[in-house]
């Protein structure tokens, strides 16, 4: 029987490390990942994990603690937001191209500057090409969720890279809800050993990691870093199956909401789906066939099957909380219409940039979009492909 | 010269493809860099002259490359061309001035 609960976003995500119970945890706090790590010292410090908690002096030193700890074959977790995945830039691409499994549980929020510590995805959007895969979560239940799935898809054979696992800031991390807890001995078993083919302390295999890599190995490891990226789409959904059959909880590349008949729909990514759906719902009740597809995927990005799902669409609006300042669109954006591109031709897509640095969302901004959509199907023009909303004009 | 050949769990070369070599690059077999014939890198070449040297093997412990070769009774035998860069050290340190240092030709 799962366990009901209420707790925060940081709270469930923390109670998902006491779970999993990683060899090494090294975290700096920042806004407003802090409560991760601090919740999660606690549990060290009372003796319920066997965690070595690293408290380092930036988040360049926790992702490098935590590169030293995978590469030596300890599972290692650790926490960020903004300023701190920023600092940790460099180390990113290390965790990743040495194909360290690392988990970090990223709390966005909006990247400096000017200084602000509300949501939006500026944070991991920017580190959306650094080899790390990425999973976002609307709720706490996700959050939490979404973690324990992590491990599983990160380590894989067939896989082996870090894994980001994203969650909207305040709105996810600091808000109760209600959550489902798996009992602490079956995520024991699911999330199992770590027990990676190579790593430093094996003293009859010995190793070297991160040599210098030229003109002659550096191109066969990167296409091979590529390959790992891919196959992580099927243990993703392999994870989830496996994940679905533990708790009844479904989950997979995104979520379709109402999408079976939607000739309108958005294209969103973490909290705002909620209050999307809300607005979905509301246009239902007047007879428009508007529907929503929520990204769970960001990296690897499931091409085919967004595609899929929004070839029967006739208008799309795509949300990106960040913006990519190349006067073109969003990341989110740009991803979508370049799936579409010469596999489902003649959707007109457009484009919102929405919440950076944590502006409200409302329904009525939704539902503007929505009719906006409408309008575009009325007429079959598009006035406008890339557009800000919530901006005071 | 004397080196024995260790056996490889995986020689990778510049044929080897994606599909084959390490994950990440990691290195596998410890000690592969003499499998690396680095002795073409050299533009100063050390000449031993046999005749002058009083076995006192001060050059050994100061070659970065391991090539000065010494046999199972603790020898000088001569230098390992194939791996030694000319970088002169063991010329330097020679109290019997037993090692010439010259142009490579």
């Amino acid at each position: 029987m799962a366990i009901r609960d209420r707790l925060s976003g940081n709270e469930a995500v923390a109670v998902a490390m006491r779970q999993i119970n990683p060899d090494v945890v090294a975290a700096f706090p920042i806004t407003p990942s802090t409560e991760v790590p601090q919740y999660f010292s606690s549990f060290v410090a009372d003796g319920k994990v066997d965690t070595e908690f690293v408290p380092v002096e930036s988040e360049h030193s926790a992702m490098s603690a935590c590169i030293g700890a995978q590469a030596a074959g300890a599972r290692t977790v650790t926490a960020t937001s903004a300023n701190g995945l920023a600092l940790m830039w460099e180390m990113l691409y290390i965790a990743a191209s040495l194909r360290l499994p690392v988990m970090l549980a990223v709390v966005n929020r909006a990247l400096s500057g000017p200084i602000n510590i509300h949501n939006d995805h500026s944070d991991s959007m920017g580190a959306r090409d650094s080899g790390w895969i990425q999973i976002y979560g609307e709720t706490n239940q996700e959050a939490y969720d979404n973690l324990i799935q992590a491990i599983r898809i990160g380590e894989h054979p067939d896989v082996m890279l870090p894994v980001m696992s994203c969650y909207d800031g305040f709105i996810t991390s600091h808000a109760v809800e209600n959550i489902d807890l798996i009992e602490d001995d079956k995520v024991k078993e699911f999330v199992g050993e770590y027990k990676p083919q190579y790593h430093l302390n094996d003293r009859f295999n010995p190793v070297s990691m991160g040599a210098l890599d030229l003109q002659n190995h550096y191109f066969e490891h990167k296409r091979q870093q590529a390959e790992a990226m891919r196959n992580a789409k099927k243990v993703i959904l392999e994870v989830a199956e496996e994940f679905y059959k533990l708790t009844g909880r479904k989950y997979g590349l995104f979520e379709e909401y109402k999408m079976e008949d939607a000739e309108i729909a958005v294209v969103v990514i973490n909290s705002t789906a909620g209050t999307a759906k809300y607005v979905v719902d509301r246009l239902r009740e007047k007879g428009v066939k508007a529907g929503l597809v929520k990204i769970r995927v960001y990296r690897p990005f499931p091409v085919e099957e967004i595609v899929a799902a929004l070839s029967k669409c006739k208008a799309v609006a795509v949300m990106d909380k960040a913006d990519s300042f190349n006067a073109a669109g969003g990341p989110l954006f740009t991803d979508v219409t370049s799936a579409l591109y010469g596999r489902a031709d003649g959707i007109k897509v457009i484009n919102y940039i929405y919440g950076l640095g944590g502006r409200d969302v409302k329904t009525d901004d939704i539902e503007a979009i929505y009719n906006t959509l409408l309008d575009i199907v009325k007429t079959g023009e598009v006035k406008s492909v890339y557009n800000y909303i919530g901006v005071r004009e | 010269m004397s080196k024995v050949k260790v056996e490889r769990k995986k020689v990778i070369t510049s044929e080897t493809t994606w599909k084959e070599t390490t994950p990440g690059g990691i290195i596998i077999d410890p000690g592969n860099a003499e499998d690396f014939l680095t002795g073409d890198w050299r533009s100063m070449r050390p000449v031993w002259n046999q005749e002058k040297c009083k076995q006192c093997l001060l050059c050994f412990p100061v070659c970065p490359d391991s090539s000065i070769i010494v046999d199972e009774d603790g020898k000088m035998l001569g230098i390992d061309y194939d791996h030694c860069k000319g970088c002169g050290v063991c010329a330097e340190v020679c109290p019997f001035k037993s090692i010439d240092y010259v142009e490579e030709e």
